[in-house]
């Protein structure tokens, strides 16, 4: 059942359309991840979530309840901004009491949970501390705190972690990890880093231009995108995008033309009638170097070594290349010669809108 | 010469220059203190003595002409009141146009403003009419009522500018705990504002305190406050610098005493932007 159900929701600003549309529900308890480029609204979204900025159309419903104009501080959501914003002129314990005493909560109460989050948070020693005494890792915590102590319906995070540096964030990311396990509460993270996306979800939203580009679990999208944008934005290195000019039917196979050379696609995976001209997509893993007998040739460029494995970059015509993903230790040299092996199961098809037109067969 | 000599030379020289600067800010009001303690013929005397026997026959004569003590309280009534009013009209104000901008905000900062290029003599004639009907001329009402209209715009724009830099995440973190705009105001705004207020408040009651055309234009004898009582030893005997420095001297100290105070928060609201 849906608990945070959102509805064609819209946002004017005075001159720009930052959200046309969104639809989509959330159930509890999960972890829905925003992601997509810079400006496409991930923090208006979030923001209109929260109250923040008033929504222009549509309606969002939270656990039965219709939030759209209801104000921030009666929502019951809490935040974790991106930059923290920790209350400067409070200690660390005050900052994470704020909303309880707000709410007039028992001293002995606020007392008990201020004492259980600083301990699961590891604030202990800092409670007497104003943020400026704190580092930055620190200060996140403590924004943490005080959106946990609070025990809201849903938990709002516009890019928690991007002002740590890449040690402490992928530690903050399990964290949060474990974090959301053990409360169990729903979780709305806006990123653009897809790693935190794909590691952190339940779900992701992408989102492209103020629309969702598509939503589902971090593996489905990596797999069956809808669309070329999806295809692209998801995985590191991206996919490989190549066009094919010519596309042929001979009984139950396509056979499709990349710069002279033909590779065969099994007909019945693709979904309605045969373009003119496709776009392939496939990704570097999903493509192997052999000795003999291979779909492509390609001439080596440069080799790219990253410790647990390597990836070749391959020129298949002058203004073409593509990446491959090599083992580790592949003696490759550059200007080799090689042929390129294509695992036509995990191949992709894109009409000339960049919709996706194949299916990726069921796993045996 | 070494780069460390070269900053050393530099330090001197800037220090030298701000030590110039202040003299030359410093020496009139030197040369009135002074100047209270000579008798009046050694005030008018050319070339200047800088060596005399000080006298403080010049209090005495203030004292006994004028109610020192009686001016004062005016002058601390009338500042300290209007600046208080005016803090609770502009804290408001301005906290809504720093975080709930709308279109004309800026229109409205600018006409606030601009209220502030009219030359007060211009609206001398109405106002005085209108004190006048009120039967509020020579009252403290009139002084206070004028100060505050005089400052707010001043205060505004300052409290503006400051809450404008204040973090608006941080209101908006209040928001997501809870608070209501009351809330918001009391406990986040107000205290992340202290020095920039209390340096508001403070060049208030300074251009409130040294404030002299109102003051001498509403104001006879029960509610003339020090500027006025300074005024009053220039005019109609003559001048008599030795008596009107002692009552300048006399006029400045409580505000130059308060200001040595308040130092900290001037200082510390005067570069603002303290939140970080
Ligand atoms: N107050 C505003 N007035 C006008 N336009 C705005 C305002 N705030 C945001 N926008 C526009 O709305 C669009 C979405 O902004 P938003 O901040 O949601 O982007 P985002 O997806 O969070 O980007 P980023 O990854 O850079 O944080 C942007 O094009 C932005 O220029
Ligand atoms: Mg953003």
């Amino acid at each position: 059942m849906s608990y945070l159900t959102i509805t064609d929701l819209q946002k004017h600003y005075e001159n720009y359309h930052a959200l046309r549309g969104i639809n989509l529900s959330i159930s509890e308890g999960e972890f829905v991840v925003f992601v997509g480029p810079s400006g496409c609204g991930k923090s208006t979204l979030l923001r209109t979530i929260a109250g923040l900025e008033s929504s222009t159309g549509g309606s969002i419903e939270l656990d039965g309840r219709d939030i759209t104009e209801v104000a921030s501080s009666k929502r019951d959501l809490a935040m974790v901004f991106q930059s923290y914003a920790l209350y400067p002129h409070m200690t660390v314990a005050d900052n994470l009491s704020f909303a309880l005493r707000l709410a007039k909560v028992s001293d002995a109460e606020i007392k008990e949970k201020v004492r259980s989050v600083s301990a699961s948070l590891q604030l202990d020693a800092l409670l007497e501390r104003k943020p400026k005494e704190l580092s930055g890792g620190q200060r996140q915590r403590v924004a943490i705190g005080r959106a946990i102590v609070r025990q809201p319906k849903v938990f709002l995070f516009d890019e928690p972690l991007s002002n740590l540096d890449a040690a402490l964030r992928v530690q903050m990311r399990l964290e949060l990890a474990r974090l959301h396990k053990k409360l169990g509460t729903t979780m709305i993270y806006v990123t653009h880093d897809q790693v935190e996306a794909m590691t952190l979800a339940d779900r992701v939203v992408i989102l492209n231009a103020g629309q969702i580009e598509q939503v589902g679990t971090p593996l489905e999208l990596y797999r069956q995108p809808n669309s070329r944008f999806v295809a692209e934005f998801i995985g590191t290195p991206k996919m490989n995008l190549i066009p094919a000019n010519r596309i042929l039917r001979n009984e139950d196979t396509l056979s499709i033309d990349i710069f002279g050379q033909q590779i065969s696609f099994p007909a019945n995976r693709l979904k309605g009638p045969l373009p003119d001209s496709v776009v392939i997509g496939i990704r570097p893993e999903h493509m192997s170097l052999v000795e003999t007998d291979g779909d492509l040739t390609g001439r080596i460029e440069l080799v790219e070594h990253l410790g647990s494995e390597a990836y070749a970059h391959l020129q298949l015509s002058s203004d073409q290349t593509i990446i491959i993903k090599a083992p580790a230790r592949t003696e490759l040299k550059d200007g080799q010669e090689v042929c390129i092996k294509i695992d036509t199961s995990e191949l992709i098809l894109f009409n000339e809108n960049d919709r996706v037109i194949s299916v990726i067969p069921e796993e045996a | 010469m070494t780069l460390n000599q070269q900053r050393k030379l530099k330090t001197i020289l800037t220090g030298l220059f701000a030590w110039s600067v202040a003299l030359v800010l410093f020496f009139p009001i030197f040369w009135m203190f002074i100047t209270s303690f000579k008798t009046e013929l050694q005030a008018i005397s050319v070339p200047p003595s800088l060596f005399f026997e000080p006298t403080l026959d010049n209090f005495r004569i203030v004292q006994e002409r004028s109610d020192y003590i009686h001016h004062a309280w005016n002058s601390v009534v009338t500042s300290f009141g209007s600046t208080i009013i005016a803090l609770i009209i502009a804290i408001p104000a301005a906290y809504s146009m720093a975080f709930f901008p709308g279109k004309r905000t800026k229109d409205i900062l600018l006409w606030m403003l601009s209220t502030k290029m009219l030359p007060a003599v211009g609206v001398l004639v109405p106002i005085y009419i209108l004190c006048r009907n009120y039967g509020l001329l020579d009252s403290k009402t009139a002084l206070v009522i004028i100060f505050t209209l005089m400052n707010l715009p001043i205060i505004v724009w300052m409290l503006f500018s400051y809450f404008k830099d204040l973090p608006k995440e941080i209101l908006e973190a209040a928001r997501m705990d809870g608070a209501t705009p009351w809330d918001e105001v009391v406990k986040v705004v107000l205290p992340l504002s202290v020095g920039a207020i209390s340096s508001t408040a403070l060049l208030s009651i300074v251009l409130c305190w040294n404030e002299a055309f109102w003051s001498l234009n509403l104001t006879a004898s029960d509610a003339a406050p020090l500027t006025a009582m300074i005024a009053s030893y220039s005019s109609p005997e003559g001048l008599f610098w030795a008596k009107l420095s002692a009552a300048s001297t006399l006029a400045c100290a409580p505000i130059v005493i308060f200001g040595w105070f308040c130092q900290k928060q001037l200082v510390q609201g005067l570069t603002f932007g303290a939140v970080k």
